[in-house]
């Protein structure tokens, strides 16, 4: 029996009955990952023109990004928005995930909800919302005001995330600590961080990505020394086509992909 | 007998009062206890009955609205958990994941400061106590069942509290090793000597293990006593259902004789002549008479309408005269006297003055 | 009360509700504790983002010389250009919403019936995109589909189309974009969706008698409709106040609300009407959001905090 006849579910159904569907999946994620991974091989391109595949190979656009001062900058403001965003948020967004997993007062939902609505107000409105108010305490295009901009939008992220983690930790182990002679505190640090440690530690890189990837609000309230990555790679987009663009998206596709590598690591450590 | 090496000057417990509600529903309502010291009282209810609340409430994770507990003559409602120096063992152990079985055992001793080669050795010892010596380098997952669950216990005794609390420990565990850790528990209790309250909803552990059990309904408790006062004198309908299994039949009381079908019973009991009262029958108290009426014995006439084997015994069911329907055991012995009726045969059955007892049939 | 007849236990107590007082108060302070764990997130909340919002929501009420006008929402109904814009953020939104259904969907099933190693390793292909920068993504589409990009060098190499067909800078090119950056919102719910089905169903279904098709129509797709709601929702709102993809792809010529917030800001300086525009796409946002809650349980699919 080929593998096309065998069954496909325990509804005896057949995978070549199901050819179709395992093509138009196939279909989908290669529209789903094929345009981020020709860029790779793109951004090596010779020519001023993108190609594929590149004519002639060369590094001339990674030199071209290494070598600008403004590309540095902005990069290095970028990294640095996003460590102290992540720093931020991650404690925070955990802070308040125990207050209200552990919490039976009634507004607690809507708490809760007040916390992540940060996901659902349009961005451009947060954008100018922040930027009117920056303007009138000089927070403008300082790391400060980027970063508390930035953290607002990781934290419902956090709270999400460590909430589901703190769903599917069993409580009891702290209350088992505190019966034993810890402090609430205590037991909390000893006991149940390390246990919700892998949806802390995924918490903390998607609140890194969301910063390091935010255009909008980068756009209004990140500028002139502190401009961050993505606003400079947006306005150049917006002129023409700078194949610079190709290899700084290279190197972003990189870090993303390994955070996306770390997160699923830690996942799968999670369920043993 | 008390191993003087292990295990502090045993505490009482004194629960007064001790109310809390959620919404409209009491999970506790107006519960007063006195436990004595070095007993193994077991709280035994369904679920949702309030027993588990109660245990929370002595292991302050749960904040009653009123009430007083006391460890000995120190008032605690208000002490926080990791203050009160109890032991605690839950229904799914709670070992930490991410230590090996000697920390986990040894974590109460970190936390009062014991030097660390000594806590190894104190831990070592209590691992040994539950019969678990050796086990100390082992990680919690390469553990069974049961040996979690020893783990558990061997971690809450190790500091020698005076008090241990216990929830439901055992229902994790298949029936055989359920039955075995029963009474090693028992052991383990009269060696050490500790107060311990324990909770559970299954009547037969509740029975086998404990020196009292107070039984809880409603957020309220309906009975308290020793196990075979508890079976045998159940204080209403609502006891006599839950432990145990039981038939009742309908009692009219005139004055201080209580008849059931017209016939005046032999009681073991007065008549409360001010309760509605219910005649309570254990299956396995009565028995089928074949000719001869022994002394004190009330005797029924009625009709077999099914017979089920079930191993251990039969379980016959038979009709009385006035159409009540009522359950008796009959041992499977292989013995030809003691003759299995059969569906539709009429028989003569007698319940002993000493099993005759009447209940309120009030639920409780 | 009865309890006090039954022999063996203790005597009802005499004092009013003991520790009553006390136990209220240790109950405050511990609620007084976890709300104050929350506090620093509300407190950042609050300030950057819900009194800002409510100061443009003062401000949008306001004309140039500072008093009370409606002014900047008369200008929204009265002007054909405004109502364009609207028209085109709901076009956009709808359409993207809808290609995401029809092309997630089978994706989702296809996920959601491997075998959990072979799960997790397509399931890559769905996350890596949702990790990676949108404007990276945005920036890879421009360069493929550009008049001498990728795709239409390959289309005429195949035959497809003779001359370079303009695929960006257009509406086309805004929702193949929009489509890439938010299928994964899609997938994902829908695919939770589907793993928490149990099998069993499907197996009664035939075993009373259902062929396939029929028992995928009558009780795989239905009990899946909650997370294609929850998906579609998610997708939907996100594509009303976006901004890069369009910005970049549609070339100027597909304008959406956010983005004339933007100009308004940026060009005209226009605080007022630029805080009205906001106004009115965070009403249709929430109220978009309210309405579905009210009928699919938002917090559910999202996870609340208990």
């Amino acid at each position: 029996m080929s593998w096309f006849d065998r069954p496909a579910s325990e509804t005896q159904i057949t995978h070549s009955q199901r050819l179709w569907l395992y093509i138009a999946a196939g279909l989908v994620m290669v529209f789903l990952v094929a345009p981020t991974v020709i860029v790779i091989p793109m951004s090596f391109s010779d020519s001023q023109y993108l190609e594929f595949p590149p004519r002639v190979w060369s590094t001339r656009w990674y030199d071209h990004y290494f070598a600008s001062d403004e590309w540095m900058s902005a990069t290095y403001t970028s990294l640095k928005v996003a460590v102290l965003t992540m720093l931020l948020a991650t404690p925070l967004g955990v802070m308040a995930a125990y207050g209200l997993f552990s919490s039976s007062f009634r507004f607690a939902q809507l708490l809760f909800i007040t916390l992540i609505t940060p996901m659902m107000v349009p961005v451009v409105l947060i954008g100018i919302g922040v930027f009117y108010v920056y303007v009138k305490f000089g927070l403008v295009n300082t790391i400060p005001g980027i970063v508390m901009a930035h953290t607002i939008l990781a934290i419902p992220l956090v709270l999400i995330v460590v909430s589901a983690g703190l769903k599917s930790y069993d409580m009891n182990q702290e209350r088992v600590a505190r019966s034993l002679g810890a402090s609430r505190f205590y037991a909390f640090m000893a006991i149940t961080l390390p246990q919700i440690r892998f949806s802390v530690i995924t918490a903390a890189l998607l609140a890194f990505i969301t910063s390091f990837d935010e255009v909008i609000i980068a756009m209004f309230v990140s500028g002139g020394d502190n401009a961050t990555l993505t606003r400079s790679m947006f306005n150049a987009l917006r002129d023409q086509i700078d194949p610079t663009i190709a290899s700084i998206s290279t190197i972003m596709i990189l870090i993303s992909t390994s955070l996306l590598v770390a997160s699923m690591l830690f996942g799968s450590t999670t369920k043993q | 007998m008390k191993d003087s090496s292990v295990g502090a000057e045993a505490l009482p417990i004194t629960i007064r009062d001790v109310t809390k509600t959620y919404g409209d529903v009491h999970a506790l309502d107006h519960v007063s206890l006195d436990i004595r010291s070095g007993e193994f009282m077991t709280l035994l209810g369904p679920s949702g009955s309030g027993k588990t609340t109660l245990l929370m409430v002595l292991a302050g994770f749960t904040r009653p609205d009123h009430g007083s507990v006391k460890f000995g003559d120190r008032e605690v409602i208000r002490t926080p958990p990791h203050q009160r120096d109890v032991g605690m063992v839950f229904q799914n152990y709670a070992l930490f994941p991410h230590m090996n079985v000697l920390a986990n055992v040894a974590f109460p001793l970190k936390l009062r400061k014991v030097p660390k080669a000594e806590a190894a050795a104190r831990a070592e010892a209590a691992l040994e106590t539950v019969q678990l010596g050796g086990y100390g380098q082992r990680q919690v997952d390469q553990l069974s069942g049961g040996q979690r669950q020893r783990v558990a216990l061997a971690r809450a005794i190790v500091f020698e509290p005076r008090i241990l609390l216990m929830d439901e420990p055992l229902s994790a565990l298949d029936k055989k090793l359920r039955e075995h850790m029963q009474i090693e528990l028992r052991h383990l209790h009269e060696k050490l000597g500790m107060t311990t309250v324990y909770v559970t909803h299954d009547q037969r552990e509740a029975l086998t293990m404990s020196d009292r059990i107070a039984v809880i309904n409603h957020g309220r408790l309906m009975q308290l006593d020793q196990p075979r006062r508890l079976y045998d004198r159940p204080a209403n309908r609502f006891v006599a259902d839950f432990i145990g299994e039981s038939t009742f039949l309908p009692v009219t009381v005139e004055g201080q004789a209580a008849k059931v079908a017209g016939k005046d019973l032999l009681l073991a009991e007065a008549v409360d002549p001010n309760r509605k009262t219910e005649l309570l029958m254990r299956p396995e108290r009565v028995r089928i008479l074949n000719g001869s009426v022994p002394p004190d014995m009330n005797v029924f006439d009625a009709t077999v309408s099914e017979v089920v084997f079930q191993g251990e015994s039969f379980l016959i069911y038979a009709d009385l005269a006035g159409g009540t329907s009522i359950a008796l055991r009959a041992s499977t012995f292989s013995d030809p006297a003691a003759q299995v009726p059969a569906a539709g045969d009429t028989v003569s059955l007698g319940l002993h003055r000493d099993d005759t007892v009447l209940i309120s049939a009030e639920e409780g | 009360m009865a309890v006090t007849e039954i022999a063996g236990l203790p005597p009802e107590q005499t004092a009013e509700k003991p520790n009553a007082e006390g136990l209220r108060r240790d109950a405050t302070a511990e609620r007084m504790t976890m709300l104050g764990l929350c506090s620093p997130a509300i407190f950042l909340v609050m300030i950057i983002m819900i009194i800002p919002v409510g100061w443009l929501f003062w401000l949008s009420f306001l004309g140039d010389d500072g008093s009370f006008t409606l002014e900047h929402y008369e200008r929204m109904v009265n002007r054909k250009s405004y109502a364009r814009i609207f028209w085109t953020t709901f076009e956009v939104s709808i359409l993207t919403t809808l290609i995401c259904i029809v092309i997630g969907y089978p994706l989702a099933y296809f996920l959601s019936q491997l075998p959990a190693r072979a799960a997790t390793i397509c399931l890559i292909a769905v996350l890596l995109p949702f990790w990676t920068s949108l404007l990276v993504r945005t920036y890879a589409w421009l360069v493929l589909l550009q008049r001498k990009g990728l795709l239409n060098d390959w289309a005429i190499d195949a035959g497809l189309w003779d001359t370079p067909v303009k695929l960006v800078h257009n509406m086309n090119g805004t929702l193949i974009g929009m489509v890439h950056i938010m299928l994964p919102y899609l997938v994902l719910p829908l695919y939770g969706a589907m793993k928490a089905i149990d099998k069993d169903y499907l197996k009664a279904a035939s075993n009373l008698g259902a062929g396939p098709v029929r028992a995928f129509w009558t009780v795989f797709f239905p009990l899946s409709l909650p997370g294609l709601f929850a998906g579609g929702l998610i997708v939907f709102v996100l594509c009303l106040g976006f901004f890069v993809t369009p910005a970049v792809l549609g070339g100027g010529k597909v304008i959406m609300v956010s983005m004339k917030i933007t100009d308004t800001i940026e060009i005209f300086f226009n605080w007022g009407a630029a805080s009205a525009l906001g106004v009115v796409l965070l009403v249709l946002t929430m109220g978009t959001l309210y309405l579905s809650s009210r009928l699919l349980r938002l917090d559910r699919v999202l996870g609340g905090g208990r």
